[in-house]
């Protein structure tokens, strides 16, 4: 099969680099025909066709006004293609390319690939429903309703037309025959197709539709080709990376070896500074295209996660640049943390003992009133958070979230108590990285051990009551995404093995399911049943901690846990 | 996006922008031209505005990063230097300086004098405002020059690029080392604090307000509503009707604030590396205390001296070394948004 590949380029801006790779495809044996925008001025017009006029084989064809999103592309194309197909009378293919297009193997590569498919068009064209992209909602609409005003310059006015359309359930009329298409605009033809296109019978009647239709480069060419192609390939051939806002991805230096693995002829768009992608595909051809293993996954992954990280973001990062409103966090903390509010007043030695036994990083009070008690008494903390009680009350949120973002991947545990701050008691039960275990009533414990007045006691106890009594509230509340587990005092001291292995169990490495072989330590609560009754003789009514008799056999009950457990199988 | 402000909000606005411009506009007759090469500013360059005193010993390294940046020419107010910086400054080809004698309170720090240049030579370019000792980095500054990114800015639309300050901090005295001209002072300020910021926002101007790193956490452990403000949006498309509020911290129109995505996204975004900690700090901060030319009386001049002369010493075991700017976007620092 002889015959060649027809480079049909559209220019814009950067002619210096359109001259290069005009010059690459020309001196490598393909016609090329150039549309030039007719926005560029008459001198650097002139200059730009004086530095290509040595190539016989390149045109430049009339030129047309673009504007993105508009029919003038389609007529720029359009006209290109007319003179390349009737100009140049071995071109088999017609690739429709822009100036800021860069080709990635060697020219020879893409004439035999398409010299060995004859009949086949590379164009991407799917039905609007089936794709994703659609910029500000328009996909099916794009067909039927009329956009007389343009999108970059009258904004308002575009939205304000499309509003109306859609409240006057205003529909265009689809030409008979044509099922709209959609895909991306470069693509490469076959001289058949491309010309049975261009030389329809009816083509006055679907450039006239087409003129109306929103971003019609994306669909005229795409839609037609159903119409007269008998082997379509659904893809471009042009790597074309698109991100959130329906803008092309650029490419850079750095992206080198990326490009390198691409499985595609073409890559848009380049950058046009970027020297060493220049310099490495267009003069240094055995070099530096030199064929890597193909892994176009790469780029794809690079992409998407670009879009990925600035829609959704990294959840439980509040940053310069990402400031989350409320509920809109995506993840208002980075990782598992735990709260237990109780026990370190019923146990001596919770804290190291939950550390050792779970081999999480455990934190007294963090929210404590004179500074945060982080682990091992320490005055800093990861990421260099102070202990400043000041500092952390400025911003308790902050404080909260910069210590789970600073020790991802390091489970953090702390104490809390009605004596703490109670600034981010919402925030942390709406956290479904929360869990939070809550003995009620143990607050009152070191009240129970202390020297204070009776008249002291009481006071305190009430207001702590009714601190922890809102908490509670706010861990009940329908909003509560924590994983929250509510006991009384009474209930715990009852039976605290099954808690505390269950603690136990979710805290500890998943797969390592650890049996609680040592029990913390209790405190003595020998008479602390008398010493509620004495509350209640006071008329305050401490109910948050269960019911305990009142009489001395309370002291029993506790005597016994002082005995490690241990737990049968 | 973000909130609609009321009509009656929005012109408040309005005229206090009007007011710092007029105020620019008055204030410009405080400088006197030394060496001005603005005629060789051309179309797309990109200028960096900056007031400075006294700073000889850093300009080389300045000039010479962002040169290799790609930045193309600097507009720089010399407020009344004795150490041969003006001086240097004239000789270089892609400088243009003014003088003053001024006080730099009453300019507001500088503001409305730099204002007053942006709005004559900064219209219609990407500018960049920072002090002698702000290094910008961004992602893939590495590998791409400022040009790319301003380039993908301007395609995406996005006027404004903030870059948080980050102190850096060298280990151990921070006058063990001495700092020597044309030097990198990140050789010696290696360290930085990589998770202490708290972030609040500022409902009138709609930017983000952070505060945190070492200065707050060695200086401000008691007053921590008095530490340094660390938010920057430095990088602007100037246009004349635009203005700083207060440093660059905050512009008007306050559109140019919203640096930050506040439905979970995550914006583009850089730091600004601030070589402020190095052996020249103690002479710096006893100049500027006995000048009382600084912010808030010079209250934050005051907590360094007196805890400097105690233990100068910013480094902690939480301390992070310096690598790139890779390393600051997994810490969360800044972000790549949707640039790839």
């Amino acid at each position: 099969m002889s015959g060649t590949v027809g480079i049909v380029m559209m220019v814009h801006n950067a002619l210096d680099r359109a001259t290069q790779v005009a010059r690459h495809w020309a001196e490598s044996g393909c016609p090329v025909v150039i549309h030039v925008d007719s926005q560029v001025g008459r001198d650097a017009y002139k200059e730009f066709v004086g530095g290509l006029s040595d190539l016989p084989d390149l045109k430049f064809c009339k030129r047309h006004r673009c504007e993105w999103g508009t029919w003038s592309l389609v007529q720029a194309s359009q006209t290109g293609s007319e003179l390349m197909l009737e100009t140049f009378p071995d071109v088999h293919h017609v690739y429709l390319a822009s100036g800021s297009c860069l080709p990635l193997r060697p020219v020879q590569e893409l004439v035999d690939y398409l010299a060995e498919r004859p009949r086949t068009d590379f164009i991407e064209s799917a039905t609007t429903d089936d794709v994703p992209w659609a910029i500000g909602g328009l996909d099916a609409e794009r067909f039927t309703l009329r956009f007389p005003f343009s999108w970059k310059r009258n904004r308002a006015m575009f939205d304000g037309y499309v509003q109306l359309q859609r409240r006057l359930r205003y529909k265009r009329r689809i030409p008979m025959g044509v099922v709209p298409h959609l895909g991306s605009q470069w693509w490469c033809l076959t001289r058949r197709t491309l010309s049975s296109i261009l030389e329809d019978q009816q083509r006055e009647t679907f450039d006239k539709y087409f003129k109306r239709v929103w971003i019609p480069d994306e669909s005229y060419y795409q839609t037609l080709v159903r119409l007269f192609s008998t082997n379509i390939e659904s893809r471009s051939l042009t790597l074309s990376k698109f991100d959130y806002q329906g803008k092309p991805h650029t490419f850079y230096d750095d992206h080198l070896q990326l490009l390198r693995r691409s499985d595609c002829f073409v890559a848009r768009k380049i950058w046009p500074h970027a020297d060493r992608l220049y310099q490495a595909f267009l003069t240094d051809e055995d070099g530096a295209m030199k064929k890597a293993e193909p892994n176009p996954g790469k780029i794809d992954r690079i992409f998407a996660k670009a879009v990925e990280r600035r829609i959704r973001g990294r959840a439980g990062l509040y940053m310069q640049s990402r400031y989350p409103v409320e509920d809109r966090e995506n993840g208002a903390t980075p990782a598992p943390y735990s709260v237990f509010q109780g026990f370190s007043y019923l146990f001596e030695d919770f804290v190291p003992w939950l550390a050792k036994s779970t081999g999480s990083t455990v934190h007294g009070h963090l929210f404590a009133p004179k500074r945060a008690e982080f682990v091992g008494g320490e005055r800093i903390y990861s990421g260099c958070v102070p202990d400043s009680a000041a500092m952390r009350d400025a911003n308790p949120k902050a404080f909260l979230t910069n210590l789970i973002w600073n020790t991802r991947g390091e489970q953090q545990c702390f104490q809390f108590s009605p004596r703490d701050l109670q600034d981010l008691n919402w925030f942390i039960a709406k956290d479904p990285n929360a869990s939070i275990t809550v003995i009620t009533g143990a607050w009152v414990v070191p009240l129970f051990h202390s020297n204070l007045s009776f008249i002291e006691i009481r006071k305190e106890a009430a207001k702590l009551q009714k601190i922890e009594s809102d908490h509670l509230d706010v861990l009940r509340s329908p909003w509560a995404k924590a994983r929250v587990r509510i006991m009384t005092m009474a209930e715990f001291i009852e039976a605290p093995m099954e808690p505390l292995q269950t603690i136990i169990d979710t805290i500890g490495p998943r797969n390592n399911l650890r049996t609680l072989s040592e029990a913390p330590k209790m405190v003595d609560l020998t008479g602390f049943g008398k010493f509620l009754q004495n509350l209640k003789n006071q008329g305050m009514h401490p109910h948050l901690m269960g019911d305990f008799p009142s009489g001395d056999h309370i002291a029993q009950a506790t005597a016994k846990p002082r005995r490690p457990y241990l737990v049968r199988k | 996006m973000g909130i609609r402000l009321g009509a009656l909000a929005s012109y408040r606005l309005r005229l206090e922008r009007q007011r710092w411009r007029g105020r620019a506009f008055r204030k410009r007759r405080d400088l006197k031209q030394v060496s001005v090469r603005t005629k060789q500013i051309k179309k797309d360059d990109i200028i960096i505005f900056s007031t400075m005193r006294n700073e000889r010993i850093r300009l080389s390294y300045f000039l010479r990063y962002y040169r290799e940046l790609g930045v193309n020419h600097f507009v720089i107010v010399d407020n009344d230097s004795d150490d041969g910086s003006r001086e240097f400054l004239a000789e270089q080809p892609d400088v243009s300086i003014w003088t003053t004698t001024k006080s730099y309170k009453k300019s507001r720090f500088g503001v409305d004098w730099l204002n007053w240049l942006l709005m004559k030579y900064g219209h219609g370019h990407w500018t960049l405002t920072v002090d002698v000792d702000e290094f910008l980095v961004f992602p893939f500054s590495d590998t791409r020059s400022i040009k790319a990114l301003t380039d993908w800015l301007d395609a995406s639309a996005i006027p404004s690029f903030s870059a948080m300050l980050l102190d850096m901090y060298p280990k151990g005295r921070i006058d063990a080392l001495p700092y020597r001209s044309g030097q990198d002072p990140f050789e010696i300020a290696t360290w930085f604090d990589s998770g202490n910021y708290s972030i609040s926002k500022n409902e009138k101007y709609a930017n983000l307000w952070i505060q945190g790193g070492p200065r707050a956490r060695s200086f401000f452990l008691d007053s921590p509503k008095n530490a340094p403000a660390m938010n920057k949006t430095p990088l602007v498309r100037w246009d004349r009707k635009y203005a700083y509020v207060s440093s660059t911290h905050s512009l008007l129109p306050r559109t140019l604030n919203r640096v930050y995505d506040e439905y979970g996204g995550e914006k583009a975004s850089g730091c600004l590396l601030h070589a402020k900690f190095l052996d020249t700090f103690g002479a710096k901060a006893k100049e500027e205390l006995e000048r009382g030319q600084h912010y808030a009386n010079s209250h934050e001049y005051k907590a360094y001296h007196a805890a400097m002369q105690e233990n100068p010493d910013l480094w902690c075991k939480w301390s992070e070394k310096y690598i790139n700017w890779r390393q600051l976007e997994i810490l969360g620092l800044m972000s790549k948004g949707n640039w790839a």
